[in-house]
């Protein structure tokens, strides 16, 4: 239909005249006070990226470690059992190794039959273990910051894992301009370039046994990984039901258009 | 359109129930057999979507109610819970989330072609008005459904939303405020708030599915409206909707639903913040608070405006004024392809809707505010001054004599054959 063209020329010349003042808009510096100065985070390549992404079992178990070993003195993962660590898609650690594991941490249980409370090693079905009972001691414990549950960290920050490797692998020595408040610490990666969180890992301090390397980077991407984990547990159910459901759509979209194309060749 | 009906029961059951609750009769006379102009193009095909996405949207809604926890306390963790420990929780979440977002790109497409090809024009005024009708409730259900995850961006959104009424203690001091207190049953958004607008939320749905029934009975007495504009003359014109258009509007469906197990699959927090994955939190206000796409364009049309009242007033019209289309619009002729004037205020529209809505995700100040009252005012000027005066005095294109004629003239080639399949999802 020839009037097809003409009909759609009104948009062309509209978008045309649009896409210089977008551009133009664009280049306007944001105005001040508003100026978040997001610092730009660098894209990592993640074995979970992709259609057929899936998670790296060794990384996300070194994460594991980083987390227990660094990251749990501060911040809690409220939302995850120990079972979760064993489980189909994750670091599927065995389920002896789970046990042990969840037992490394003492938790609160009771009352028992006195009506007293008491401590006893976790089990897989026990959820994480807290650092802090409150949020008020953990905050009493950091210099008045509250350190964040890191159960849905890599979907709560723009960016999400490749944010919290940039975080980790961003603090740097506070440049001239920058006046770092009393406690603060310099990190290119955070919104406003102050945290409270001082560096957290150093090279050596987790000890890896499977002879990854142990530099803040290798820890920075592992723990990295593992968050993300946490936050999509099933990420590769989905990717793996995701691919099959589009293979049936792609076969049905033939067979229907095929139908379709069929039915209308009667009236044409 | 309405027609007599032609249905003959063959099975004695068939019989017997004709003459008790003839529904079979029903379903062939208006699905059936029920004529449908034959030069109906892709953007025809949302009407079966948006059915569609209604009942996804009911179906994973009724389940994930089933476990969900209306409580300030409960509920961020409750959708958490659904997503680890729930057997295909995180499926149906997803597929609720991203559904919403769908179901308003259908409904935006649907909304425009309306609007494009006139078919709001007498006969079909009920039709359009049941169609606006359809959006309001189904933008309130958005709004409530959004505040379920009671993350941040939730939390926040409806103290921002709920917060526009005081704008009323403009109008008569404190009305505003009792209202609002009054919608949040108490003196700030918590627990009550969030319980009643899960109660509103899950009975909204079903409000919508009632007016989508009246909205499918008022299409059928005039029938459809189709890209010509122009009314079924002979039986040249028409084609059957089965299975003319359940083949065509199943093709598009099939399309429509990759798009969208694409999203749920692969990029399920695409159209989400991430904002709102931080539980809320009544002491930390977000540096941004934004809603979702879909009401991105009005929230820009309500910072636009400099008083809080008529920041309102203008948010509320921005959907309002789409009730008074049919007499707003004065042209003689339905379909924008025979108007060659107002087809480019058309386009400049759906660019400033697009617009506004990059607005509406920016902080409104400097350039972006100056922009936004810029965009807002064609906005309204397209309704107001645009659609009245060009009825007056631009002069439309020759009509063709008849569909079938439409279909003829131009390339050999028909015009439904020549149509892109990914016209459906764009």
């Amino acid at each position: 239909m020839n009037s097809d063209r003409r009909f759609y020329r009104p948009l062309a010349a509209l978008v045309a005249l649009a896409v210089p003042l977008g551009a133009a808009l664009a280049e306007e510096p944001s105005p001040p006070g508003h100026a978040h100065e997001e610092p730009s985070i660098a894209r990592q390549d993640w074995s979970f990226n992709g259609v057929f992404g899936k998670f790296d079992r060794a990384q996300v178990q070194r994460g594991y470690q980083v987390y227990s070993t660094v990251c749990a003195n501060c911040h809690s993962m409220r939302l995850l059992s120990y079972r979760n660590l064993g489980e189909q898609g994750g670091p599927e650690f065995s389920p002896k190794a789970v046990e042990i594991l969840a037992s490394k941490a003492q938790v609160t249980d009771g009352p028992n039959e006195k009506g007293e409370m008491f401590t006893r090693p976790a089990r897989p079905s026990d959820r994480f273990r807290s650092p802090f009972a409150n949020d008020q001691l953990a905050r009493i414990s950091n210099g008045g910051a509250l350190p964040p549950d890191l159960s849905v960290m890599a979907k709560a920050r723009p960016g999400g894992p490749d944010y919290i490797y940039a975080l980790l692998t961003g603090y740097r020595e506070a440049p001239a301009d920058l006046k770092l408040t009393q406690g603060m610490h310099h990190n290119a990666a955070f919104p406003g370039r102050q945290i409270a969180m001082p560096p957290p890992l150093v090279d050596g301090v987790v000890g890896y046994t499977d002879g990854t390397k142990k530099t803040v980077e290798n820890y920075a991407k592992d723990v990295s990984a593992y968050l993300m984990w946490a936050a999509e547990p099933k990420l590769e159910e989905r990717h793996m039901l995701g691919a099959r459901i589009m293979i049936f759509l792609a076969a049905f979209a033939v067979v229907m258009f095929l139908a379709k194309r069929a039915v209308w060749s009667r009236v044409h | 359109m309405a027609h007599p009906s032609t249905y003959v029961p063959t099975s004695s059951f068939g019989k017997w129930i004709d003459a008790r609750l003839p529904i079979p009769r029903l379903v062939y006379d208006q699905f059936g057999v029920f004529p449908m102009p034959r030069n109906l193009n892709y953007l025809w095909t949302f009407g079966g979507i948006l059915t569609f996405m209604l009942v996804a949207q009911i179906a994973t809604g009724v389940v994930l109610a089933m476990h969900y926890v209306p409580t300030a306390e409960g509920a961020f963790d409750s959708v958490e819970k659904i997503m680890r420990d729930v057997n295909w929780g995180w499926l149906l979440r997803y597929s609720h989330a991203v559904g919403a977002s769908l179901f308003f790109l259908a409904a935006y497409i649907h909304t425009l072609r309306g609007l494009y090809y006139g078919s709001y024009k007498a006969p079909r005024e009920v039709l359009w008005i049941l169609g606006v009708l359809i959006l309001l409730l189904m933008v309130a259900t958005a709004f409530m459904g959004y505040s379920l995850v009671w993350g941040q961006m939730s939390f926040w959104a409806v103290t921002v939303i709920t917060n526009l009424f005081s704008s009323l203690d403009s109008v008569i001091p404190g009305l505003g405020t009792r209202l609002v207190e009054w919608i949040w049953g108490g003196f700030a958004v918590g627990g009550p708030t969030l319980n009643r607008l899960y109660a509103l939320h899950y009975l909204l749905p079903f409000v919508i599915a009632g007016v989508v029934m009246l909205h499918i009975w008022a299409l059928h007495i005039p029938g459809s409206n189709n890209p010509a504009g122009i009314e079924v003359k002979s039986s040249r014109d028409i084609v059957t909707f089965h299975p003319y258009y359940t083949m065509k509007d199943g093709f598009a469906l099939v399309l429509f639903i990759a798009l969208f197990a694409g999203l749920v699959f692969y990029a399920p927090n695409l159209l989400g913040h991430s904002d709102n994955y931080i539980p809320a939190n009544p002491l930390v206000t977000p540096p941004h608070i934004v809603p979702e796409w879909y009401f991105l364009p009005f929230y820009a049309i309500l910072r636009a405006i400099p008083s809080k009242l008529f920041g309102v007033v203008a948010l509320i019209a921005s959907i309002g004024i789409l009730f008074f289309v049919p007499w707003l619009d004065t042209s003689k002729v339905r379909s924008t392809r025979y108007r060659p004037i107002y087809r480019w205020f058309f386009w400049a529209f759906v660019i400033t809707c697009c617009v506004l809505g990059y607005l509406g995700s920016q902080p409104p100040d400097g350039w972006y505010l100056i922009l936004g009252r810029i965009f807002t005012f064609y906005y309204f000027a397209f309704f107001l001054v645009a659609m009245p005066v060009l009825g007056w005095i631009e002069k439309p294109r020759e009509l063709p004599e008849s569909i079938a004629d439409s279909l003829r003239k131009g390339s050999k080639k028909t015009q439904v054959k020549k149509a892109k399949p990914l016209e459906a999802v764009r």
